[in-house]
């Protein structure tokens, strides 16, 4: 168990392509971050200079106390689990899983008696002979995952390891990983470009963009404070409304005349006005009008796509809603509104 | 996987016709003629033939010469197998880590492969050559007085040599090919399971080369019998005396030379023998079980 530092820690590829700028992250003892933003961020890239897999072009990283930037990733008391989960595939599931801690000079009864203990907590005892080739993508999932515990390492770090796995499954070893890590307690760096195994998941979610961080906090702060527009519309399904507006004599409007509410800032001109569908209500004599195009059926909800003074819309309503396409007058509920500079992005 | 099938019987086996038919005229027809002469005593020139039925084979098994060389046949396949092997899977496990100019690296070391054998002997004999072959005086430098075609333990050297250096190439570019199909993270998560680099070679790397491995095995040692022989003929430069041969130049030799059609065609017929008994070696016991998925 550890807490892991990055201090300016930067990533620059031979071909000279800047895949993460100089970054600083903080993650405690014992906490669950994951790393989410779009494909080719550098989300595996940060992951990997974590894991030694990968060259630190610049900066200082630390697990527990030990700067081990040019320490031997098996030095460096961390277990990785791959996307394709990696397993050997000549070796048992029980080779596969004591290979780590046989190389480290566990005695046999040890490593039987790990594996064992492993198998069980993964339901994998009855597979212990077999083959990965012999497994389902779930039960190779959960080697990888079982070869990772039974390492015991200071820190787990997770590339995508459900991404190959079908919606159900995932959501599944979704939870089985958030509360056997919660179990060992073992620090967790995940990456994903998921974000509902993001919010789900997560103790902090890390939002990079580009290979840059745009955001670090917890899941409820990311999703009611984002950063940036960036954050707040890769983050929620569906994702936060913006809106193009303007200040005007102390209040926000949104392009097309209506007011939305007294500006808390002293400024003028145009602004970027975020809305999350689920901060609006359907009211007849609520102060905006609302076109709703389409109605979106989710069992759970229904999604109103349409348009607020001519700019794309989104609503969200409960299943005792019901809504035709047509004109409506909606309001928002207090607080909805979250502002960003037009040019920045930067929430204000 | 769809299966499509043909509804009528003589479509495949008109298209099958050229090929069967050039299996059976190149190596059925002489295989059987091989069979049925070596029951045949041979009278030398050519006037009719005896039947002795076993005769043939049990000679064989008197003749001290032929035994001699079964004998040297087994170290000659033995080495050459093993350090054509060996030598490539160095090169290929080296020119797998090159990152910077890998290409012409490999290019380079596959050149080799386009040389024939004779050619390649030829080549042999410059390099082991009495006078100026640099090979040979680099022996000397070590106290060696090199005598190509001279010294039976000198010439087995050269013709091992040489064979190895010819079969280098193809087992390289199978071995590089196979160190490359291994996906890079089952090798990343090994780096972080095993900090020696000789322990994940063995415990991970060659134990998933090795289909690629048996399969050379075969390849090698069906190398080290047959296609070497223009490399032993040109080394020694058709003069047999007391070289070292294999079996194969026994029966070129026996049969061409010696004009023993029986005698050489019992050797050829042990010699099919021992093919098939590889094959089916092959086949049965290591394509089953060497794959992992
Ligand atoms: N060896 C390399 N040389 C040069 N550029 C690279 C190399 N590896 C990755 N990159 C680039 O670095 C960027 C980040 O790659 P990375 O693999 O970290 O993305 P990612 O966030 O993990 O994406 P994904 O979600 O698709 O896995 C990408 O633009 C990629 O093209
Ligand atoms: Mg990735």
């Amino acid at each position: 168990m550890a807490q892991v530092s990055l201090s300016n820690i930067r990533k620059v590829y031979p071909n000279g392509f800047e895949a993460v700028q100089p970054s600083d992250i903080q993650i405690n003892d014992g906490e669950f971050v994951v790393l989410v933003g779009p494909s080719g961020c550098g989300k595996s890239t940060l992951l990997r200079m974590i894991a030694g897999l990968e060259d630190i072009s610049d900066g200082e990283l630390r697990i527990g106390d030990r700067v081990v930037n040019d320490v031997d990733p098996a030095d460096r008391d961390i277990a990785m689990v791959f996307q394709n989960y990696a397993l050997y595939p000549h070796m048992t599931v029980e080779k596969n899983m004591g290979y780590g801690i046989k190389n480290r000079g566990a005695s046999k009864e040890e490593i039987a008696r790990k594996v064992a203990e492993a198998a069980g907590m993964l339901n994998l005892t009855e597979y212990l002979t077999r083959r990965p080739s012999q497994l389902s993508g779930g039960q190779r999932q959960r080697v990888a995952m079982g070869r990772a515990i039974v390492r015991d390492p200071a820190l787990f770090l997770f590339d995508e390891p459900l991404s190959n796995l079908d919606a159900k499954l995932r959501n599944q070893m979704r939870i089985e990983i958030k509360a056997l890590q919660r179990r060992l307690g073992t620090t967790a760096v995940y990456v994903t470009h998921d974000q509902v195994e993001a919010m789900t998941m997560a103790d902090r979610i890390i939002v990079l963009n580009g290979g840059r961080i745009e955001q670090i906090g917890t899941p409820s702060q990311i999703y009611h404070n984002p950063a940036s527009t960036f954050v707040a519309s890769f983050m929620g399904a569906p994702p936060m409304n913006l809106l193009e507006g303007r200040f005007d004599n102390g209040t926000v409007m949104i392009n097309g005349g209506t007011a939305l509410m007294p500006s808390p800032l002293q400024r003028s001109g145009p602004i970027t006005v975020g809305i999350r569908p689920e901060d609006v209500l359907l009211e007849p004599t609520g102060p905006l009008p609302f076109q709703v195009d389409i109605v979106e059926e989710l069992g759970a909800h229904r999604l109103l796509h349409g348009r607020l003074e001519d700019q794309n819309f989104t609503v969200h309503v409960d299943k005792e809603t019901h809504v035709s396409p047509g004109a409506l007058r909606i309001a928002l509920k207090q607080d909805a509104l979250r502002l960003f500079d037009v040019k920045t992005g930067q929430s204000l | 996987m769809k299966r499509a099938g043909f509804t009528n019987v003589w479509l495949p086996i008109a298209l099958l016709l050229p090929q069967l038919s050039i299996i059976a005229i190149f190596f059925y027809w002489p295989a059987g003629w091989a069979l049925q002469s070596s029951f045949y005593l041979q009278d030398p020139f050519g006037f009719g033939s005896t039947f002795v039925g076993f005769e043939n084979y049990t000679d064989l098994t008197r003749n001290r010469e032929y035994l001699r060389i079964a004998g040297f046949t087994v170290v000659f396949c033995g080495l050459v197998t093993f350090f054509s092997l060996a030598l490539a899977l160095l090169l290929a496990v080296k020119a797998d880590k090159v990152i910077r100019g890998a290409k012409t690296y490999r290019t380079l070391l596959m050149w080799v492969y386009a040389i024939a054998p004779p050619v390649a002997g030829f080549m042999g004999i410059m390099f082991f050559d009495q006078r100026n072959g640099p090979i040979t005086e680099f022996f000397q430098v070590l106290g060696w007085d090199f005598k190509l075609g001279v010294n039976y333990f000198d010439t087995a050297t050269a013709m091992i040599m040489v064979s190895v250096w010819k079969q280098i190439p193809v087992n390289f570019i199978f071995f590089l090919s196979g160190l490359q199909s291994i996906p890079r993270a089952v090798r990343e998560a090994a780096m972080i399971d095993n900090r020696s680099a000789a322990g994940r070679f063995w415990g991970v790397t060659f134990p998933l080369l090795a289909p690629t491995a048996f399969f050379l095995l075969i390849i090698n040692i069906t190398y080290a019998l047959f296609d070497t022989f223009g490399i032993i003929d040109t080394l020694m430069k058709g003069e047999p005396g007391n070289n070292p041969m294999t079996l194969v130049y026994k029966v070129y030799l026996d049969g061409f030379r010696g004009n023993d059609l029986g005698g050489s065609s019992a050797q050829s017929v042990i010699l099919m023998i021992l093919v098939l008994a590889l094959t089916v070696f092959q086949f049965r016991l290591i394509e089953r079980r060497i794959h992992y998925t």
